[in-house]
């Protein structure tokens, strides 16, 4: 087990680098223009892009521009250019939200991924089946930001039933808090729950013909038995897994539709913000952190599935 | 100790042979054999027809544009007053907000903000939207193929770059790597060598789309080849003399193409889901073009003054999108041998 976490972390670590190394040639190397003039926005001075260039080092080789943008990311110190603020301060602030909308969405979608794709599996073929067939195939066609305006827009603004947007923090009313994020979380769900349904249908379905769903049978375990502790236990691993990565890009600003839509504040609706205004060491930095983020979870869901199943760690 | 599971998998064989297309003489490839069971899935062919509905009703757009609504897609009518039923209509009225559906042959869905026809918009914007979807899809098929074959055949020190290049594009959230390189290529565009693109062309979000995609295509065919290669007809082909690429491409290929054509709806539906989403967040598309992306990203401004701006292209993604995902389940349910034991059940 210690080998496999050491091998892992490996791995990890040269993942991170390579990914710090694309993200910098993505935004210096392979744009066609000047990325002083691009960095610094559109209404920058003569001046102010001369500053850019000579803290951002754009004189320099290319290895040493890397250099001073890992330095400027791990030690903090990234300023936007159209408010002069610190990136990663922003960022540390605008956590709240996003983590909010993740784990209350991600258990949603688990939840009702794992229901439906269940009952699906189960009545394989008949109408209940049918039926959860087209909802998760409406959840995966729909794009989650027009899905979420036109919610807010009928359930919100129309119908009053739930607010139109806006994060309450949930240290000051945890009320409030649940209140605003209901349809966030839903919104974002349905996309989900459309994949993992299917996803958990087809592997259940895969799998009641394997032999130990056969012994189950056969040492006379009732139905409910043989689905729920043989069936859905063993076809459940690759939800989990599948579950843990989608979370983390969540985190990492993979719901920046979402929070956008709904005005969150959150860290991908910053990213959304500073795309408007070309403001680009935002972008750079959430991208940065948000890859970093999945690398580092899928390494932890890695360990935690091997911790679980010795042929795992065994066979990598 | 060996008999038992080789028992199954003939049970399985000759269960799956012998029951639905049991009247078909001995020999009927595996594709007319698809093909057979798509045709049987209605359901599956009317989404696919709705999808083709959709690509031809765009396609047309520029004959709806010159003989019913007599007017471009870029055309503004701020000022226009319409009359129907008797009744005055500014297209836009005094306070910006525009007209909504008139069913008549002009603003047949209505107008934007800038009084030009919705309808209009529409079909061109799907074209865009199509379009960048179908260039996308080509770039991931293409590239996802050519490495992953290349490095499942090869193995060693090309498959751990190629493979790596991989995991280092699936790390980043797909929406996130879009968005990074669209910022970044939205000013100068790209020039890598030969290649270069121009900035704010269509092709700008079509290659960065047909980029973030490969390794979700790429690392499955390379699984594939890599147990493809380990098979005895290819050990027979390498016997006969034949060199790596008479291989790769008439040996393996081949036996890839049945991945290959379920991947393709898969992509492209969500070639023109991400499209949207970066169009709204502006990193796709950038204006004047339309596309449903944009246009919604539009509409969403002025919810909700004027709803109708943002249901009608959402309403038109969404159904092709549907069609093209529907279609695609039934393609792999066709395919798939074991499907029909499946739906048996």
């Amino acid at each position: 087990m210690g080998a496999f976490i050491v091998r892992r972390a490996l791995s990890c670590v040269v993942l991170l680098f390579a990914i710090s190394v694309l993200t910098f040639l993505i935004f210096f190397a392979f744009p066609n223009s000047d990325p002083a003039l691009r960095l610094a926005g559109r209404t920058a001075t003569a001046t102010q892009i001369a500053a850019v260039r000579h803290t951002w080092g754009f004189d320099k080789p290319l290895y040493v521009q890397y250099v001073r943008l890992m330095g400027k990311v791990l030690d903090g110190s990234v300023i936007s250019y159209t408010q002069q603020q610190n990136v990663e301060a922003v960022i540390v602030q605008d956590l709240q939200p996003t983590v909010s909308l993740a784990i209350g969405a991600g258990i949603i979608w688990f939840f009702f991924g794992v229901v439906f794709g269940l009952l699906s599996a189960v009545r394989a073929g008949r109408w209940l089946d049918r039926a959860l067939t087209i909802f998760s195939m409406m959840g995966v066609s729909t794009p989650v930001f027009w899905l979420g305006a036109i919610v807010s827009f009928y359930l919100g603004f129309k119908a009053g039933i739930f607010p139109n947007g806006d994060y309450v923090s949930i240290t000051t009313s945890p009320i409030q808090w649940a209140y605003h994020m209901i349809l966030p979380w839903f919104t974002l769900s349905v996309l989900f729950i459309g994949v993992y349904s299917r996803v958990l249908r087809s592997t259940i379905l895969d799998m009641v013909n394997d032999d130990f769903v056969r012994t189950a049978r056969a040492k006379g375990l009732s139905e409910r038995q043989v689905m729920i502790r043989h069936v859905l236990r063993n076809s459940l691993i690759p939800i989990i897994s599948l579950w843990g990565l989608d979370f983390a890009s969540v985190i990492g600003g993979g719901a920046i539709l979402t929070e956008s839509v709904f005005n969150l504040h959150g860290v991908g609706q910053y990213a959304a913000d500073s795309i408007q205004n070309l403001d680009v060491p935002p972008v750079l930095v959430i991208t940065m952190f948000g890859a970093f983020f999945v690398v580092l979870l899928g390494a932890v869901m890695d360990v935690v599935h091997a911790a679980l199943d010795p042929r795992v760690r065994l066979s990598s | 100790m060996a008999t038992p599971p080789i028992r199954a998998e003939l049970e399985f064989a000759v269960e799956s042979i012998s029951r639905p297309d049991a009247e078909l003489p001995a020999g009927t490839g595996p594709y007319k054999l698809a093909w057979r069971r798509l045709r049987r899935n209605y359901v599956a062919l009317a989404f696919g027809a709705l999808f083709l509905l959709i690509v031809i009703m765009c396609l047309l757009a520029p004959v709806y544009s010159a003989d019913i609504a007599h007017v471009g897609p870029d055309v503004q009518n701020i000022t226009e007053v319409l009359h129907y039923g008797g009744k005055a209509t500014d297209v836009v009225g005094l306070t910006g907000i525009p007209t909504g559906p008139t069913w008549h042959s002009q603003f047949f869905l209505g107008a934007d903000t800038s009084g030009r026809d919705l309808a209009v918009r529409l079909l061109y914007g799907g074209r865009n939207s199509l379009e960048i979807g179908a260039v996308a899809t080509l770039i991931t098929m293409i590239l996802a193929t050519v490495l992953g074959t290349v490095a499942g055949y090869f193995r060693g020190p090309v498959d751990g770059l190629l493979t790596r290049f991989f995991e280092l594009l699936w790390a980043y959230p797909a929406l996130l790597l879009g968005i990074a390189l669209g910022v970044s290529l939205q000013v100068g565009g790209l020039s890598l060598g030969l290649f270069t693109l121009q900035a704010g062309s269509l092709m700008v979000p079509a290659v960065i789309i047909g980029v973030v995609y490969i390794p979700y295509v790429g690392k499955p065919i390379r699984a594939q080849v890599v147990t493809l290669r380990e098979r005895e007809f290819i050990d027979a082909a390498r016997q006969q003399g034949l060199g790596p690429v008479r291989i790769m491409v008439g040996e393996i290929l081949p036996n890839l193409a049945s991945t290959i054509i379920v991947f393709v709806p898969l992509i492209l539906a969500n070639s023109i889901l991400l499209e949207a989403g970066l169009s709204y967040l502006g990193a796709g598309v950038q204006a004047p073009s339309p596309s449903w992306g944009t246009m919604i990203s539009d509409g969403i401004r002025l919810i909700p003054a004027a709803i109708h701006l943002t249901l009608v292209p959402g309403i038109m993604l969404v159904l092709a999108v549907l069609g093209i995902n529907v279609f695609g389940d039934g393609v792999r349910d066709a395919l798939d041998p074991r499907s029909q034991v499946r739906v048996g059940r």
